[in-house]
């Protein structure tokens, strides 16, 4: 049996790679669309704020402590206090809600 | 050793150190998600990338099928086209293909800055060297994440499944405070993508469309001159 995992690891590597080594053996020149430079300055922003929402709230096992979880993000990323302490705020937010319902 | 290929070392040492504590997280996101200690360690050491891999661990764990995984992963690495190109420009040439293909897969966001803030023509040893760190710390990371997830109890690994979008809220938001334009496009990207929920889309579908409709309508009202 195909391991689906190892396979979607796989293609993840595939075309990651690609993107990044293309560039570098076939472009030869300057890309010069304004549109195309800025579609892909806010294109990570876009898939990372659709991937969020509104899963967010449904990734803990209820939706009060994903709605604590959330909030405690929010506020720690607003005072810009680094991917890991957001992410440890929101999972304490999470885990203590839990603990009390 | 290499004189360049020690600076490049050197330079690449805080964002090797950086990238242990994002991958920390990432190992433990990935495990207490549901893959496997090893699978989780061959994401980070085949594609040493926090955005691309998180979003792609998450749509394993949420059992998306294989192609929406892959266009996952273009739309959001889709930026390395335009970060190696930038590289392209600055390298000391030739250096042959073969070369350009083994350094290629160490460009990540941080390690293209700097880079591309060299004041220097990049040599092949100066970009081997820039990569080496990174690449050992996001290994590393995850192996420390990974094994630590495993050690905790269940109920405990099922509250941590948030931590993967609370990164993501602390990629996106200090972004929105400096730039209006960043803020427009995520908010269409969030309203578009509730909306969709209510629709029968697949959510890695619902994400394509929401992310690459909101791109565009944003590069269309600001096709500002966006720095490289």
């Amino acid at each position: 049996m195909i391991n689906k995992v190892a396979l979607a690891i796989t293609i993840m590597a595939v075309v990651t790679y690609l993107t990044r080594v293309l560039p570098l053996i076939l472009f030869k020149e300057k890309i010069k669309s304004n549109f195309i430079k800025s579609f892909l300055h806010y294109i990570p922003y876009t898939v990372l704020a659709a991937m969020t929402f509104p899963q967010i709230l449904f990734s803990t096992p209820s939706i009060y402590s994903g709605v604590a979880g959330l909030v405690v993000a929010l506020v720690l990323a607003f005072f810009e206090m680094g991917l890991v302490t957001v992410a440890t705020g929101a999972v304490i937010a999470v885990l203590l809600v839990q603990y009390f319902i | 050793m290499n004189d360049e290929y020690k600076r490049g070392l050197r330079r690449g040492l805080p964002i090797g150190l950086g990238y242990i504590t994002v991958s920390i997280a990432f190992g433990i996101m990935a495990v207490s998600g549901g893959i496997s200690v090893w699978n989780t360690i061959m994401i980070s050491m085949t594609n040493l990338t926090s955005a691309g891999q998180f979003a792609g661990a998450g749509l394993i764990i949420s059992g998306a099928p294989l192609y929406e995984i892959a266009i996952t992963t273009l739309v959001i690495n889709i930026r390395y086209l335009l970060m190696s190109f930038s590289v392209l420009q600055k390298l000391k040439m030739p250096i042959p293909v073969w070369k350009r293909l083994i350094f290629g897969f160490g460009i990540t966001d941080e390690t293209f800055t700097l880079a591309v803030l060299e004041k220097d023509e990049l040599t092949f040893e100066f970009m081997m060297g820039l990569i080496t760190l990174p690449y050992i710390g996001w290994a590393l990371g995850t192996v420390v994440g990974a094994l630590l997830t495993n050690m905790l109890p269940l109920s405990v690994q099922k509250c941590l499944a948030i931590a993967l979008y609370a990164m993501f809220i602390a990629l996106i938001i200090p972004a929105t405070k400096r730039s209006k334009e960043v803020t427009f496009v995520v908010a269409v990207a969030v309203v578009s993508s509730i909306i969709l929920k209510f629709l029968p889309i697949s959510s890695g579908f619902s994400i394509i469309i929401c992310a690459v409709f909101a791109a565009a309508l944003g590069a269309k009202m600001f096709p500002k001159e966006v720095e490289e």
